[in-house]
């Protein structure tokens, strides 16, 4: 048992605390009302090296391990939730399926680009396949060397900034049961045509990030862009998923631990009858509380992130760590707000952002309800 | 960052798990039925070694760590919660206490038998005034030659009605509030020590939690622990470890309650179906699951810090606090789980629901454990 970071990843997870504190934390709100992210700031990133936090070495990333990850993913949350899923999407549900499932001809083209930050989106949910995802539409006909693909995607995080797009699409749409037709496709915007973005959607939290609806009419994909076999698709996408779940914990813990900061400082300096408002009890219950769930929800996803790295099964810590942390911050950011009366309400104040931020992350890549199923099933099963 | 159990530590789990299983299971319902305490099986776990995991060799204890001391805390919980706080006070409120202030010859006379089972220990801090404000306590121990007399009364003391060895605090300066505390051995046969009433308890019915009355008990000087003056912080560290076992008694009985709630989901069948695979039923199972686990990890990280020689007194706090609601909770799900027969004894579940509730009480309530969580939080 040991729950220090080596200084390795000390030095890693400071270098990011310090660019985010720097120069994220003070366009912060602005990229929450403009609900967009600065150029500059990617292209920070990408000097960061971070874009390639989860990619090996050989193909030009930095090749950290879950639990750098966790670490970095925390303190970008801390200060803006929506550049951390930028970076999360990318890594977790884009990069990484390749790294896992791509061949060596796949992972040279895709994955140095990826990891130099041309960035990645993961294209799943449909209008009508969310939580079901296999009952996804969207196609996937052989045509020659080339699959054409028609449909439509939802909720596609990075829609608008991505060059790459790893989508799930149906080559079976008859085959039973129907997640054994869905294949995966790593589509290159600059390669293909007939990707098309639809609306972007105008959301309650993580307003930095952009999330597109993303029409196919005809896109032309060649075969060699396939990764794995066809019907694996579903597969590939539930192991991204299971992986995706370990940043959404830590995205929760950080998002969190911002909360707690504002609350812990604004209970210090606001007096009411007399006092500091940190001299009532009802307010110390509160952070005491917040305090226990946000330590709790942490060790949970460091867990998680250790496993992965041990390469040992995770399906029921990430999703237990998923679930935890991120009911933790919904909870953690609601008791935020009330600790700061009616300023919590105020966007003058930061942690109505954070309340609104932090909302989604019981719902993207797997939703509670999702999470309790896989938890339950693999409880069932013993 | 590793989550591993070491070598040592797995075998120390593997022997509590066999032990509870074979020993404490099959005869914990008959503990708190009969409202006697397993002693011919506490001089097992003694021999063991388990009554004193972490005092060092030389003086007939394991030598393990806190985190030994955790998994097989919650092994013997799982099994039995009377065996369990059994197991706890004698390690982190006698055990502990002595083995940090007490000097060679107390330890050489008292610690090593406590520590191997032969003798057993109690805490007597609460008093009918002074629960979770000890500054409050009244009973006094004034010097008489080579001697003090101490006079008053303790309550709640656990294992009171089975102990030899009393740790008492008593105020040996009465002007000073919980700075005049002193921590005192007070053997069972020194005259003018008394059992008092036994309380009838909800749950960890086979522990005899007695008062213990001292009037006019005159204990050598040589069984003073420590300076006068430093009974209180004696008492409260002994609190501190004390709490990790808490957490870990606690996390026994929740995992002994959805033990019991996932086998029971798996054969009862309703509406032709297994009821666990109705989604009230796995929601209720996923959420005890990660309950217990997030607790699990509280507690090891508190253990850890303490190991690592950190600052655990927090991490003990958020521990207990938050493990003690889970019991509760779990066990209540437990219940729910179980429809009608989680209101029968012999489905076992309602004994958990039960035990459980006495982890957010004692040993610090949950309100006090808030209070020492906040006041690290606020002050930075």
């Amino acid at each position: 048992m040991d729950l220090e970071f080596t200084d390795d990843q000390r030095e890693m997870i400071q270098a990011v605390r310090d660019f985010a504190r720097g120069e994220i934390a003070p366009l912060a709100q602005e990229m929450d009302e403009t609900a967009s992210i600065p150029e500059a700031i990617i292209d920070q990133m990408r000097e960061l090296g971070i874009f390639g936090a989860g990619i090996e070495a050989e193909y030009g990333g930095l090749g950290l391990d879950a639990v750098t990850y966790t670490g970095i993913i925390e303190e970008l949350s801390e200060v803006c939730a929506g550049v951390a899923i930028l970076l999360g999407v990318h890594n977790s549900v884009s990069a990484y399926p390749l790294m896992k499932f791509g061949n060596e001809e796949q992972k040279r083209r895709f994955l140095p680009n990826l990891a130099a930050g041309q960035i990645g989106a993961f294209c799943l949910s449909e209008p009508s396949a969310g939580s079901d995802a296999s009952s996804i539409k969207t196609t996937a006909r052989r045509s020659g060397d080339d699959y054409l693909l028609n449909g439509q995607k939802v909720f596609v995080t990075n829609g608008s900034l991505a060059r790459y797009f790893l989508v799930m699409a149906k080559t079976d749409p008859d085959i039973n049961p129907p997640h054994r037709g869905i294949s995966t496709f790593m589509i290159d915007r600059e390669e293909s045509e007939g990707l098309v973005p639809g609306r972007k959607e105008d959301k309650m939290g993580l307003r930095a990030s952009d999330t597109m609806e993303i029409f196919f009419e005809d896109c032309r994909v060649p075969a060699t862009n396939r990764i794995g076999e066809e019907g694996e698709g579903f597969r590939i996408a539930m192991a991204s998923l299971d992986n995706g779940r370990i940043g959404v914990a830590a995205q929760a813990v950080g998002i969190a631990q911002a909360a707690l900061n504002e609350a812990v400082a604004y209970a210090k300096e606001r007096q009411q009858f007399g006092k500091p408002l940190s001299h009532f009890q009802a307010i110390q219950n509160k952070l005491s509380d917040m305090k226990t769930r946000l330590e709790a929800a942490r060790l949970l996803a460091r867990q998680a992130a250790w496993l992965k790295d041990q390469g040992r099964p995770l399906t029921r810590e990430a999703a237990m760590a998923k679930v935890f942390a991120s009911e933790a911050a919904t909870w953690i950011t609601h008791q935020a707000v009330q600790i700061h009366g009616g300023y919590g309400f105020m966007k003058e104040y930061p942690v109505e952002r954070y309340y609104r931020d932090a909302r989604v992350t019981e719902i993207y890549e797997g939703t509670s309800e999702m999470q309790r199923l896989v938890i339950s099933r693999q409880l069932i099963k013993g | 960052m590793d989550f591993s159990l070491t070598e040592e530590h797995k075998m120390i789990q593997d022997t509590a798990r066999d032990f509870a299983d074979k020993e404490l299971v099959p005869i914990a319902e008959e503990v708190d039925e009969s409202r006697e305490a397993p002693l011919e099986i506490v001089k097992k776990l003694g021999e063991l070694g388990f009554m004193g995991m972490m005092v060092p060799e030389q003086y007939g204890g394991a030598e393990l760590d806190d985190i030994s001391y955790v998994l097989a805390m919650e092994e013997i919980s799982r099994g039995c919660a009377t065996t369990g706080v059994i197991m706890d006070v004698n390690n982190s409120l006698v055990c502990e206490p002595l083995n940090m202030y007490a000097n060679d010859e107390q330890k050489k006379r008292v610690l090593t038998p406590l520590a191997q089972g032969e003798l057993l220990g109690a805490y007597c801090l609460t008093e009918p005034e002074a629960g979770s404000d000890p500054s409050n306590i009244k009973m006094t121990a004034v010097e008489d030659g080579d001697d003090y007399i101490l006079n008053g009364t303790k309550i709640f003391v656990t294992n009171g009605g089975f102990a030899n060895i009393f740790i008492v605090f008593a105020k040996t300066d009465v002007e000073k509030g919980s700075r005049g505390l002193s921590a005192f051995i007070v053997e069972e046969d020194r005259p003018g020590f008394k059992r008092g009433t036994r309380e009838k308890t909800m749950g960890i019915r086979g522990s005899k939690t007695y008062e213990i009355i001292l009037e006019d008990a005159r204990v050598p000087k040589t069984n003073l622990i420590g300076e006068p003056g430093q009974g209180f912080k004696i008492a409260m560290e002994a609190l501190d470890s004390g709490r990790i076992g808490i957490a870990s008694q606690a996390i026994g009985i929740a995992r002994a309650a959805f033990d019991r709630a996932l086998e029971y989901s798996k054969t009862r069948k309703q509406f032709g179906r297994e009821i666990c695979n109705f989604q009230a039923i796995q929601w209720k199972l996923a959420d005890m699951a990660t309950k217990i686990e997030s607790a699990h990890l509280l507690t090891m990280r508190a253990a850890w810090l303490r190991v690592s020689g950190g600052d655990y007194v927090q991490a003990s706090a958020m521990a207990k606090l938050f493990a003690g609601r889970v019991a509760v909770e779990v066990a209540d799900e437990a219940i729910q789980v179980h429809g009608g027969y989680g209101y029968v004894q012999d489905y076992h579940v309602e004994r958990h629901y039960r035990d459980a509730k006495i982890t957010e009480l004692y040993e610090g309530t949950s309100e006090v454990q808030r209070l020492i969580i906040a006041r690290r939080l606020i002050r930075g």
